[in-house]
């Protein structure tokens, strides 16, 4: 690790002011991103910006429509939420899915999202649920969030203070471990949603994407055998030793049957 | 519990309290005075000349205390790194044996080789200083697979070996061999490759040595596995220094699997450096040096063949193996391709003749060397794949073709140069057969095919050859040491005991399985027993740990000792109650009068050792405390059947280990608790070799793809199933104790069941090791464009 400054902030408002003025200075969430890359030397923030003491970014709100989630919500809390696993049981699923028990007690929604991790499981949620990401600054739409690998729509000073997700009429998340990381090297999240279905890939690409022939197939018919023999084209997936693009493609295709079984179940 | 009865019980382990509540002692927790930390600047590329080295910038940098290079050390005719076994190739020549700079000389040969040392007053300045450190390099093309060394144009590693190749070694008759396959009804052939892993003990390696000018003497606590041979070859040929001018202490260690018996470069440069700068230098790998710096272990390119004839009775064996060095030879990096390996391949099986060639070549790589099973995990792959593919082109039942050729009167003299004692192969087949349900498999396949999965069986009848070993037949095959290990037996005026033995214990449970023995045949409580080890100023000398050897030649040590201690005892006991000498029996803790009441307590006698008021002064020296040097007669031959039945998601390539059943000999066993710990261990790193595990070059950069757990796999608890373990014994003819060893039976056997399995579940003749989700679902795409 290299020294770093670290400063502990009160409001969101403290926290965009330093970022926006310095931009070698990284926000400090959960952690369990930025903590790991600098003990590997792979990031060097001139400043470390903690949210951890701002109050009211972190708690979960259901109405009759949305569950909202704040920011500093650790995926542990989401997982283990009794409204969560009610109104969108297959989000706390997801919640409960993501990398180990230590990670899930320290890890959150916004810092997940923001990161924009390629193989990151919330990006599958809140674009297949259609989330609408909200800031200091503005309320952005999932569909216009995830921007490329380890980009977002997030601007100067901008930071995540919850994420509001529609409650679907059914939804359900597959994930395929890569086997040594446990990160999705394929993971769809459908949803039936009041209008429409959605379908979202993670690991497969350089961020999470949606899938219009599987939606279209599947507002016509949500069911299993809508999807299952829809393929999506390799070109532009992730390639590596755990998967090539092929496998990936192939993946998406059984892991968004599997998920609509689960869903319809 | 009686104290006789401590051999076979499964007593709960002594080291537990201190490794569980954070007690323990490793060398990143020893602290001098003065503490100083290293950091070494290693190279980034796989093959590189090193035009300059410039150190200012890190010399000037806070806290640096100093910087040395491959320079400095030539400078101090610091030696390189010595391999330990020598072995002569098919013309009777000797095996190419590069330099091994401890710090690199002029070329870098792989990704993390050792370049310079950064010595700081805190790790983190150690570390920020080492950016600063500029080398020049000049890459150079790079190979790291053991089949392109050999290729015409391959990059050149060393230019002592121009065409990359350590030695091409030959062992069995060649000859006979090639008549007896053109004389065959049936050929079984096969390629693979076994694959490269990495060690991964979870403490990292380790050192902290300091020099003191008092007595121009230095103390090296390091993470080993043989304080001993450590202090031996660094001393000796590596630092010139008067041996017993150095002390070396290997205490708590954190597992080592093989990667931790070897002297390696980190080691030697803090040593050597405390001198130089006159403070204690600490060194502790990160998780990502032990990725690209520890030795290696398998990485093998093999044909293999099996002859038979209609019956499938086993006519020969030849085999040809590839086995991948790195960039220079570790320790003993040059026999395990052979002496560990080739000498395996007749395994259970009466195969009369076997021929075995093996070419070992450098490469742009980590060196490579033992790791848990060390050649042998490599030799039952072959054997055991082999015939079990073999039997499904003959259509015969996989325990019925074993069984056809198994061994089955001892002392069994192999054709590859082992002289088997004892074992008996049926009994733990046959057990395993049942464990296993292997009568219920057909059910149980059926019912998965409904569910879409495919389910597959497979056997591996592994033997392996431990307790390494009788000092003069490796001294005959090339062995650089002696293989013999002490025990020294210290009995206390209160008869309470210290034992020093020169195995090391890194998990193994020693102190516990040790003490055992001792109190058991001691006739005293365990709690009145302590194991000493690890600490070349506390014991006599040493050989360590690995091969299995540590009961079977450690253990035989100290029964050798303990036979002395009683028998001086019943010296003193005669004198003490007026009886003769013989007459004296030692029993349930006491020295007793033959036919009479009359008996003195252990402790009665110690007692009188060590205040000999009333003792034979003239005869008898005082005291108890006694040595014992024991060279095995031969090796020990554990020996088990392992069933594994998988289960395939053909959709994704999933595959579920479902049932694993290994039913081992390992003669007698002291602890049931323990041993069963090291086969669910050694089961694990099997299946991880199988399925998870693959250390991945780049072929073009040489750069270490799998340099960390995000794409190294090792198996979690979730990748394997509860075990059905079980043992049959048939005790070792030629040590006291009637003992084979355990500690590696799990690796060996597990690899050829579970591939076994799942190429009986693909219906395939291969596939690659690990076999990754990937990797099946590829094979199941083409099965289905087959059909």
């Amino acid at each position: 690790m290299y020294a770093f400054e670290y400063q502990k902030v009160k409001s969101v408002d403290d926290a965009a002011k330093i970022i926006a003025k310095d931009p070698d200075a990284k926000v400090l969430a959960g952690g369990q991103s930025l903590i790991a890359a600098m003990k590997l030397r792979l990031a060097k923030p001139s400043s470390v910006v903690d949210l951890g003491s701002i109050k009211g970014l972190s708690g979960i709100k259901v109405d009759g429509k949305n569950v909202t989630i704040g920011a500093m919500t650790r995926h542990a809390e989401v997982a283990a939420s009794a409204d969560v696993k009610k109104a969108i049981p297959a989000l706390a699923a997801l919640a409960g899915g993501i990398g180990d028990r230590m990670v899930r007690n320290m890890g959150t929604i916004g810092g997940s999202l923001a990161n924009n991790d390629p193989a990151a499981d919330y990006p599958a949620g809140a674009l297949g649920l259609g989330a609408t990401v909200v800031t200091n600054k503005r309320k952005i739409a999932a569909d216009d969030f995830f921007k490329g690998l380890y980009e977002t729509a997030l601007g100067k000073g901008e930071i995540i203070e919850q994420v509001v997700f529609p409650i679907p009429k059914r939804a359900a998340y597959m994930k395929f471990k890569n086997p040594a990381s446990r990160y999705a090297i394929v993971g769809v999240f459908v949803a039936d949603t009041g209008s429409g279905a959605r379908v979202a890939v993670t690991g497969a690409g350089p961020c999470a994407f949606r899938v219009a022939a599987m939606e279209k197939a599947l507002a016509s018919k949500f069911a299993p055998e809508s999807v299952a023999s829809i393929s999506v084209p390799e070109k532009g997936l992730n390639s590596d030793l755990h998967a090539k693009a092929d496998y990936r493609a192939h993946l998406i295709t059984v892991m968004a049957r599997r998920a609509v079984e689960a869903a319809v179940k | 519990m009686s104290a006789t009865t401590y051999i076979g019980a499964a007593i709960k382990r002594k080291e537990d309290y201190r490794f569980l509540t954070g007690a323990g002692n490793y060398t990143d927790d020893v602290a001098m005075p003065h503490q100083t930390y290293a950091c070494f600047v290693r190279s980034p590329h796989a093959h590189a000349k090193i035009r300059a080295i410039n150190k200012d910038k890190a010399l000037k940098a806070p806290g640096v205390v100093a910087v040395f290079t491959g320079d400095d050390l030539a400078a101090a005719k610091v030696n390189g790194l010595p391999c330990g076994w020598l072995i002569t190739d098919v013309n009777g020549q000797p095996m190419k044996e590069p330099p091994h700079p401890c710090l690199a000389q002029g070329k870098a040969r792989y990704v993390g080789d050792h370049v310079a040392i950064v010595i700081a007053e805190s790790v983190q300045q150690a570390r920020d200083a080492a950016e600063l450190v500029k080398v020049d390099y000049q890459e150079l093309p790079a190979v790291v697979r053991a089949g392109d060394a050999r290729k015409k144009g391959a990059p050149v590693v060393h230019d002592q070996a121009p065409d990359n190749t350590c030695y091409v070694w030959g062992l069995g008759d060649k000859a006979a061999v090639d008549k007896a396959f053109a004389g065959a009804a049936h050929l079984t052939t096969l390629e693979f490759i076994n694959n490269r892993l990495v060690p991964n003990a979870i403490e990292p390696r380790a050192a902290n040595a300091s020099y003191s000018r008092a007595d121009d003497s230095y103390t090296l606590y390091v993470a080993n596995q043989n304080p001993h041979v450590e202090r031996l070859l660094m001393t000796a040929f590596v630092l010139g220094l008067p041996e017993h001018k150095v002390r070396v202490v290997a205490p708590d260690v954190g597992g080592g699997f093989g990667s931790k018996i070897y002297l390696y470069a980190e080691d030697v440069v803090c040593t050597w450096a405390s001198k130089q700068i006159n403070r204690p230098v600490k060194w502790t790998a990160e998780r990502s040096e032990s990725f690209t710096s520890d030795a290696h272990g398998r990485d093998h390119v093999t044909k293999a063949e099996l002859a038979m004839d209609k019956d499938g009775k086993f006519l020969a064996m030849r085999v040809t193996t590839t086995a991948n060095m790195g960039a220079y030879l570790s320790t003993f990096a040059s026999c395990i391709p052979t002496i560990l390996y080739a000498t395996l391949l007749a395994g259970q099986y009466t195969t009369p003749v076997i021929y075995c060639e093996v070419t070992a070549v450098f490469t742009n790589t980590a060196p490579v060397d033992a790791y848990r099973g060390a050649g042998r995990p490599e030799a039952t792959y072959v054997v055991e794949r082999l015939v079990e593919t073999a039997a499904r082109e003959m259509k015969l039942n996989p325990a019925e073709i074993r069984r056809r050729n198994f061994i089955k009167t001892f002392p069994y003299q192999t054709p590859v140069a082992l002289l088997y004692d004892t074992g008996n192969y049926e009994a733990t087949l046959g057990e395993a057969l049942k464990v296993a349900d292997v009568a219920g498999f057909p059910a149980r396949k059926a019912e998965a095919a409904k569910r879409g999965k495919l389910r597959g069986l497979g056997f591996a009848c592994y033997i392996e050859a431990c307790g390494i070993a009788p000092s003069n037949v490796a001294g005959a095959l090339g062995a650089r040491a002696g293989l013999f290990e002490a025990g020294e037996v210290r009995v206390h005026p209160t008869g309470k005991v210290t034992v020093f033995t020169g195995s090391h214990a890194h998990g193994q449970g020693h102190e516990t399985t040790f003490a055992q023995v001792v109190a058991d045949r001691l006739g005293i409580p365990i709690e009145d027993v302590d194991i000493v080890h690890g600490d070349t100023s506390k014991i006599l000398f040493g050989m360590g740990t690995y091969g299995s050897r540590s009961i079977a030649v450690g253990g035989t040590a100290i029964v050798k000792a303990l036979d002395k201690v009683v028998a001086k005892g019943k010296k003193i006991a005669a004198h003490l109650m007026e009886a003769a000498e013989a007459d004296i029996e030692f029993r349930d803790g006491a020295f007793v009068v033959k036919g009479t009441d009359k008996k003195k307590a252990f402790a009665e006698v110690s007692l009188a050792a060590y205040v000999p008021h009333n003792y034979p002064l003239d005869k008898l020296e005082p005291g108890l405390n006694e040595n014992a040097f024991y060279d095995p007669a031969n090796f020990t031959f554990p020996a088990g059947s392992h069933i594994c039945e998988v289960e395939v998601d053909p959709d994704t390539g999933n595959v579920r280990i479902v049932n694993f059943t290994a039913i081992d000999d390992f003669g007698k066993i002291i602890n049931p608790m323990i041993v069963e710990g090291q086969v669910h261990g050694g089961l694990t790193q099997g299946i991880g070799q199988a399925l998870t595990e693959g250390c991945h070059y780049d072929a073009e950069s040489g750069q270490l793809v799998t340099g960390s757990y995000l794409d190294y796999c090792l198996p979690r608890a979730d990748d394997v199933p509860a075990f059905k373990v079980g043992t049959k014994e048939t005790p070792c003819t030629h040590n006291p104790l009637g003992v084979k060893g355990c500690g590696e039976a799990g690796a060996i056997g597990a690899p050829a069941a579970v591939m076994n399995a799942l190429t009986d579940a693909l219906g395939t003749p291969d596939i690659e090791m690990p076999a990754t989700p990937q990797r099946i679902w590829r094979a199941c795409r083409d099965m289905k464009r087959a059909a």
